[in-house]
């Protein structure tokens, strides 16, 4: 069938409500072979929830998927075989060592106690957690239980990987050691699902990303096609000498064609930048004025941005609704789901 | 990462079933992974380490005296029917462990891989019985150290044990099945001793039912809680394997055929 050979995920209409909430409300994916594809999105917009559905770990109540063509919920054990799933909580067992986690999912996956233990010894030198291998997880950092997870998700080689958020609550350096373990993941053949509340995240891994709210995909396409519908960048900068503002204003609107804004604190201009090069130009006629520049800055547009534009609210007010809703049923999503 | 390439998800040889011989083999696995937990965390076995002790100690000089004349004559009738009752209180904990495993993390990685939907639960109990091991054994030890000799000799205590700890496990079908269903683990132990209180004092445990009022008598006779304890006692004091021997059995296969499958279907449905 050439049709499952193109499309590693193809989502129509998914929907899982959970009591009155409607935590997926209708979500529409199609993720191609060999790329990967992230889902962008508040807390509580539904993309935790749409990844257990693709993972066969929550029924949906409506809608349909398949994985490389193998439905989920009448094919569920083969999706199983085609899948690793990285959660947003490590999945991995705390009470366990690494090397024992590894040999246990080994096991579980049918390989032989010998092939276990050599597939086991691999992966931790693969994600460089061989000297902590023998320790108990509960001494282990963020990072090393991430890695140690993404590790487990990779003994059966599936071709189709679920990351849940797979660098959420890590410093920088382990974000960007993560960022290139799922590079080099996606080189070897893999297709990558991975959610994030993180605009850079998905624009540094993901070949296309949806943006997902309340439930629905309110946006599709490649990073480059989502931010111009966002809007450009902004370039910050703060004078040494408040007395030169004016004179810098003028010279921004004379290089960079555009008006700039004082902010509030003042001291500060801000101008939108659609073309990081001309910032080259505006920074020698500053010198050639002699105003001297104090802090300088760019900064992108931010998920709360996108949000904005897209959905005509902010993601912070969004959390702060399905906050306040999550209190009134009694807990968080996994609470909700436990009701069921 | 490993230089192999990825084998595309369309040229694989897949199945959508489990056979039962990976179902035994996942199930093994799991028990593996529930015998490192016990290893990692041996203050979980202070309740089956202290409460043969404890009880056997307490009951028999409370109620030798009173029951049997002393306490050496009440030991031949104690030992067997607190052998049950520690036990069975042991494999409750297996429900409230189970609830508070299943709230973690790790069940996520169990369910979204492609074994057998029982082996989670099964790999579990079967641990447990490690547990059950550990009572079965300090309570015989120390029932000899007050000076219980029994009758039967040391290969039929043996079969005693083995018959305890069989019907304990199927017994742990009830409790895990309470764990599945429960939202918290304090509600299993909740829901466990109200069901486990009844079964183990309402029965020929402690003292002969002769002396309890008829409705009560005919309860305590159908229990099979009674039906175990009086096995122990043939086997143990008697060296018999008797018919209440094969009723225990019996019964445990009953509840296992009607748990275990309840229990999978619930923890299935939450999966």
């Amino acid at each position: 069938m050439p049709k499952s050979t193109e499309w590693a995920v193809e989502a129509h209409g998914l929907v899982k409500v959970f009591g009155d909430n409607r935590a997926v409300d209708g979500v529409d994916l199609s993720v191609r072979t060999g790329t990967v594809y992230g889902v962008l999105g508040p807390n509580g917009a539904g993309k935790t929830t749409t990844i257990r559905m693709l993972a066969t770990l929550l029924k949906p109540d409506g809608g349909d998927a398949t994985i490389f063509g193998h439905d989920i919920r009448r094919e569920p054990q083969i999706v199983r075989q085609l899948i690793g799933v990285t959660g947003q909580y490590a999945s991995v067992d705390e009470t366990l060592s690494a090397t024992e986690n590894l040999v246990l999912f080994s096991r579980l996956n049918g390989l032989s106690r010998a092939d276990s233990r050599r597939k086991s010894a691999e992966l931790l030198e693969e994600f460089g957690l061989t000297e902590a291998a023998k320790r108990p997880l509960k001494n282990f950092s963020g990072g090393m239980r991430r890695r140690l997870d993404l590790a487990a998700s990779l003994i059966s080689q599936p071709p189709l990987i679920f990351l849940d958020e797979p660098t959420t609550g890590l410093d920088p350096r382990t974000r960007s050691q993560m960022w290139d373990t799922i590079r080099r993941l996606v080189a070897t053949g893999s297709t990558v699902l991975l959610t994030t509340q993180y605009l850079d995240e998905a624009d540094q891994l993901a070949d296309r990303i949806a943006v997902i709210d309340r439930g629905i995909v309110v946006a599709e396409g490649t990073a480059t096609e989502l931010k111009n519908s966002v809007g450009s960048a902004s370039l910050l900068l703060k004078l040494a000498d408040a007395a030169n503002l004016q004179r810098a204003r003028l010279a921004i609107l004379d290089v960079l064609g555009v008006e700039s804004v004082l902010t509030p604190e003042a001291g500060r201009i801000t101008a939108p930048m659609s073309d990081p090069d001309t910032v080259t130009d505006l920074l020698l006629r500053l010198r050639e004025e002699g105003i001297a520049v104090a802090e300088l800055s760019v900064q992108q547009p931010t998920l709360d941005e996108v949000f904005l534009a897209l959905t005509g609210h902010s993601a912070t007010e969004e959390e702060a609704a399905d906050a306040a809703k999550a209190a009134a049923a009694g807990g968080p999503e996994r609470e909700l789901e436990d009701a069921r | 990462m490993s230089s192999l390439t990825i084998t595309p998800g369309a040229s694989r040889t897949l199945k959508n079933h489990v056979s039962i011989g990976q179902t035994v083999q996942n199930s093994f696995s799991m028990a593996w992974r529930g015998l490192l937990k016990i290893r990692r965390t041996p203050e979980q076995l202070i309740d089956v380490t202290l409460q043969p002790i404890i009880f056997t100690l307490m009951f028999s000089y409370i109620f030798g005296g009173a029951i049997a004349g002393s306490v050496a004559d009440y030991l031949p009738t104690l030992i067997p029917g607190i052998l049950v009752q520690t036990v069975i209180t042991t494999s409750v904990v297996t429900g409230v462990q189970l609830r508070e495993d299943m709230d973690k993390g790790v069940f996520d990685r169990f369910k979204s891989l492609p074994i057998a939907r029982i082996a989670p639960l099964a790999g579990a109990l079967l641990a447990d019985t490690v547990r059950y091991a550990i009572a079965t054994t300090l309570t015989f030890v120390m029932g000899f150290v007050l000076g219980y000799r029994p009758e039967g000799g040391l290969g039929n205590v043996v079969v005693a044990a083995l018959l305890v700890i069989v019907s304990s496990w199927a017994i742990s079908w009830i409790f895990a099945f309470f764990g599945v269903i429960a939202r918290s683990a304090s509600s299993v132990q909740g829901i466990s001793f109200l069901v486990l209180f009844p079964l183990t004092f309402l029965s020929n445990a402690f003292v002969s039912p002769d002396t309890m009022p008829p409705f009560l008598q005919w309860f305590v006779n159908i229990n099979p809680v009674s039906h175990l304890v009086t096995a122990v006692r043939d086997l143990a004091n008697n060296g018999m394997w008797t018919s209440d021997a094969w009723l225990s059995l019996l019964g445990a296969a009953v509840i296992v055929a009607i748990f275990a499958p309840l229990t999978v279907r619930a923890y299935m449905k939450k999966a």
